[in-house]
């Protein structure tokens, strides 16, 4: 598996939509740092950058990459190898690709702007660290998606459909149920729905390391509560984890019955 | 060598393969073919274990493919198409499809052979059609394993690397190997062929020498033999 | 003449210490005449209720200490043109009855409490209808745990012409407590830590507070009940919590805020029941809610001001608006300047839509930030229906205001 991973990251480490995506974000990362001088500022709306593009970048290079590779696959399978090292070989590979041009991308004029030496080097911790959760996830869920579409049409339209709904239309139903059971205790709820969703768990992390004055006052506290213990970030890890293992476990088990 | 009992597949309602057995031990070429949509391709892929019958068995060297994946060390396949990460250079391809099996690799040869030495530093993806071809014809015959599948060879190749190719084919079945192909070059077929499997509707029409097809068909032409086949419908034993 | 020169020139001078002839500084007092001059030499003096009627000034040399011994109130001044400077005062006695203090001044004028250092207090300085002293540069720290068995730091009560200033009050109830006292100026003072309120007014009027720091306090700084107050260079900060603010304003008229700076509060200030109060040059960085407006505010101004990267500028119940915002900095500000005037062409609508919402369900919090909330609160701004219509800042600052 690990000449798998291997391979296809270096294959796209070395694609020119990798270095785009790179420079995008040493550009985004340079630009909201230098130009703007506040790194609140630059934080909040890298933010938004990860919540919204990450995962949608990880849903289209996932798709795309499995659709691209398609023969090579093929050829990978006629090897004396097994189906879920291929699959999760070229998945890793490619998850841990975008992962890298992300970290590098922001890392570098972050590091360039003395952020190493500053106190706020630990939302910039939890920035990354959700940005490469949310890249793996999302990827995954892509590759899923393409294995069980052979239409290549079809395969895009679903995956992006996902990304919709996970990245957009979970919050408006979220806050929908929540206006409309107002009456009842609600926080139970919301903890539960915010964890559930990958995207907001990724939200709420950052926030907790950001927006905390206004978390704190009323319902927030509970929130604070239940994020800032250790088990709170023990379940959080894991629900991130878990959404990991059981699209991997997922994408083995359809790969097994598969016909190329 | 390949036992093939009994295997159906459908995709859908469509039945590309029904109740098919067949029995490959002869030494040399074996020449699988029929018209798109026979059944060919699946035929292969399902030798390969990349496709899943529905029902019946495959065994390769004896071992029953279902079981485990380790009866590909000594089966070599060449893919149709011939598409690589776009990215690699072809050393690079070439390395990585070594490494995936423990035996010694034979590449050196054969990018003599086909005069790749210019390329191996090149990306894969600025490769023409032919020359992609001749990689993918290293990486399948690098392995030097007793069973080769070949799906189309001589597609995109240049008269003077068909040439090769026939001539690398040649030497391949004096050392004793089994080598299955799907071709639609009937020329082709005719030259390194010796034996013919004969695909319709996911049934085998014939099987056997392409002599025995000659006589039995009364056509000199393998073209003709075949078109008598696809008139005639009839299944020969 | 004679009474416009210091008494303390005139008075005689009686040394304090543990081996001297006045082994307490009871005896001392007692044997002064008035305008003598105390000093009370290094050591532990183990003594309460020290009464002084008479004027005096009584200096601690080389930080002698006062122990309470947790019997009720250490000094209590009860006469004109008394100083106590240089001590350390320590456990007084706590009571659920008696509002024991360390330094008590009752109906005095021209004091001054200087340079002293309280611990292990209930009350700290305690002024009860005094007028025209000073509380100067003393350090008072507690240890308080509940509201209810603890006391404040400072505390006024209808006293007037008092200047409180230089102070660090921490871990008491209420860092500084004005309650009925007129014409206080508060300056230079730290309140930290403290279980309720940094600072806290009740019913006074005409005092004004400048340059204090206010940190970390239970529930912020609270004005309530109180006119012409004046608020300057103060900074709140960290007060967090579920029902905290940096700054309360509860039936305040006419008073005025400049160059304060709110941050990392979860409300930099909440407003209720204000009108003509001014808010100018201030800096709101950080907050959870830079300001919360609720009902009966009217005719306040807001202009000048700094709002940067609070999760919400403005928070505001109602639908109707009476009070103006202009030429205020926000930093969520995305509209342009195409006449290079300095201000943005496009008027700036502080009030969000989720900021409405997560007023009537507080659950709603969670989702702050999230792509669906930034749509819904781009469509609120392009055709407001929940917040109020009028509720404009017409000329937005390109730039952060200078002053």
């Amino acid at each position: 598996m690990l000449k798998i991973i291997k391979y296809s990251f270096f294959d796209l480490l070395r694609s020119k939509w990798s270095y785009v995506y790179f420079l995008f974000y040493l550009l985004l990362g340079s630009v909201l740092l230098f130009l703007n001088n506040d790194l609140s500022g630059a934080v909040i709306t890298l933010m938004n950058v990860n919540i919204i593009l990450v995962p949608l970048i990880a849903t289209v290079f996932g798709v795309m990459y499995y659709y691209n590779s398609g023969e090579f696959t093929i050829l990978l399978l006629a090897q004396p190898v097994r189906r879920r090292t291929v699959f999760t070989g070229q998945y890793l590979g490619i998850a841990g690709s975008l992962a890298l041009s992300l970290v590098l991308g922001l890392g570098i004029p972050f590091a360039a702007y003395g952020l190493f030496r500053s106190a706020a080097i630990w939302d910039f911790a939890v920035l990354l660290l959700t940005g490469v959760a949310l890249t793996f996830i999302f990827t995954l869920l892509a590759f899923n998606i393409a294995l069980s579409n052979e239409n290549r049409i079809k395969g895009f339209g679903y995956a992006i459909l996902l990304w919709l709904l996970l990245a957009i239309a979970y919050d408006g139903i979220f806050l929908l149920l929540l206006a409309h059971f107002q009456e009842y205790p609600l926080e139970r709820f919301a903890l539960t729905a915010t964890v559930l969703n990958p995207v907001d768990l990724a939200r709420i992390l950052i926030l907790l390391k950001l927006d905390i004055s206004a978390l704190m006052g009323y319902t927030g506290a509970v929130f604070k509560q239940f994020f800032g213990t250790g088990a709170g970030s023990l379940l959080s890890g894991l629900v991130l984890l878990l959404w990991i293992f059981v699209p991997l476990w997922w994408l083995q088990k359809s790969a097994r019955k598969k016909d190329f | 060598m390949v036992d093939i009992r009994n295997i159906s597949k459908s995709f859908g309602r469509n039945q590309v393969l029904k109740d098919l057995s067949l029995n490959i031990t002869q030494e040399g070429v074996t020449a699988i073919l029929g018209p798109n949509g026979s059944g060919k391709t699946t035929l292969l892929k399902c030798i390969l274990g990349l496709t899943i019958p529905d029902r019946g068995n495959i065994t390769v060297h004896g071992r029953d493919i279902r079981k485990d994946v380790k009866y590909r060390e000594d089966l070599d396949y060449l893919p149709q198409i011939a598409d690589f990460p776009a990215n690699l250079k072809v050393r690079e391809l070439i390395k990585m499809i070594g490494e995936l099996r423990h035996r010694t690799t034979r590449e050196n040869e054969l990018i003599r052979f086909f005069e790749l030495q210019p390329f191996l530093d090149k990306k894969l993806g600025t490769l023409s059609g032919g020359t992609r071809q001749k990689v993918n014809l290293v990486l399948a015959f690098m392995f030097n394993s007793p069973l080769v599948i070949l799906d189309e060879p001589s597609s995109g190749l240049d008269p003077v690397s068909l040439l090769r190719l026939k001539q690398w084919i040649h030497e391949e079945k004096e050392q004793g190997k089994v080598i299955l192909l799907t071709s639609h070059i009937m020329s082709l077929v005719e030259e390194i062929a010796e034996n013919i499997v004969f695909l319709l509707d996911g049934k085998i029409y014939f099987s056997g020498t392409i002599a025995r097809l000659r006589s039995e068909t009364e056509e000199q032409n393998l073209e003709h033999a075949i078109a008598a086949l696809l008139s005639g419908k009839c299944l020969v034993r | 003449m004679i009474l416009l020169i210091p008494p303390a020139v005139y008075g005689q001078k009686t040394e304090v210490c543990n081996t001297c002839q006045t082994r307490t500084i009871t005896g001392a007092i007692k044997k002064a005449a008035p305008f003598d001059t105390i000093v009370v030499k290094p050591g532990t003096y183990r003594e309460f209720n020290i009464g002084i009627t008479k004027p005096l000034t009584i200096i601690g040399e080389g930080n002698p200490v006062i122990d309470g011994e947790n019997k009720g109130e250490i000094i209590t001044v009860q006469s004109d043109h008394v100083t106590i400077d240089g001590f350390t005062i320590v456990n007084v006695g706590t009571s659920y009855t008696t509002d024991y203090a360390a330094v008590r001044v009752v109906k005095s004028r021209h004091f001054n409490i200087r340079n002293n250092t309280l611990r292990k207090l209930f009350f700290g300085i305690y002024l009860e209808k005094s007028a025209e002293g000073k509380v100067v540069n003393n350090t008072i720290a507690g240890d308080a745990v509940n509201e209810y068995n603890s006391g404040n730091g400072i505390q006024l009560w209808y006293s007037r012409k008092v200047e409180v200033t230089g102070n660090t009050v921490q871990n008491v109830r209420d860092g500084i407590y004005l309650e009925f006292s007129d014409d206080i100026a508060i300056s230079h003072n730290k309140s930290t830590g403290n279980l309720r309120y940094g600072l806290h007014f009740m019913f006074s009027n005409n005092d004004i507070y400048t340059d204090n720091l206010f940190e970390n306090n239970g529930s912020g700084v609270a004005v309530m009940f109180s006119k012409f107050i004046k608020m300057h260079r103060n900074t709140f900060r960290k007060n967090w919590g579920p029902s905290s603010y940096g700054l309360l304003l509860k039936e305040i008229t006419d008073s005025e805020l400049s160059h304060n700076t709110f941050e990392n509060n979860t409300s930099g200030i909440h407003a209720e029941g204000i009108s003509r109060v001014t808010f100018t040059e201030n800096d709101f960085a950080d907050n959870g809610y830079a300001v919360k407006v609720r009902g009966a505010c009217y005719h306040n101004t807001f202009s000048h001001n700094n709002f940067l990267y609070n999760t919400f500028d403005l928070s505001y119940s109602g639908h109707i608006n009476e009070n103006s915002f202009n030429s205020n900095y926000w930093s969520d500000y995305r509209g342009y300047d195409l006449d290079r005037d300095g201000t943005g062409d496009v008027p700036y609508r502080p009030v969000k839509l989720f900021s409405y919402m997560t007023g009537q369900v507080p659950e709603a919090i969670v989702l702050l930030r999230s792509t669906f909330v930034g749509l819904l609160d781009f469509s609120e701004k392009v055709s407001p229906v929940f917040t109020p219509a009028g509720l404009l800042d017409h000329t937005p600052e390109m730039k952060k205001n200078t002053w």
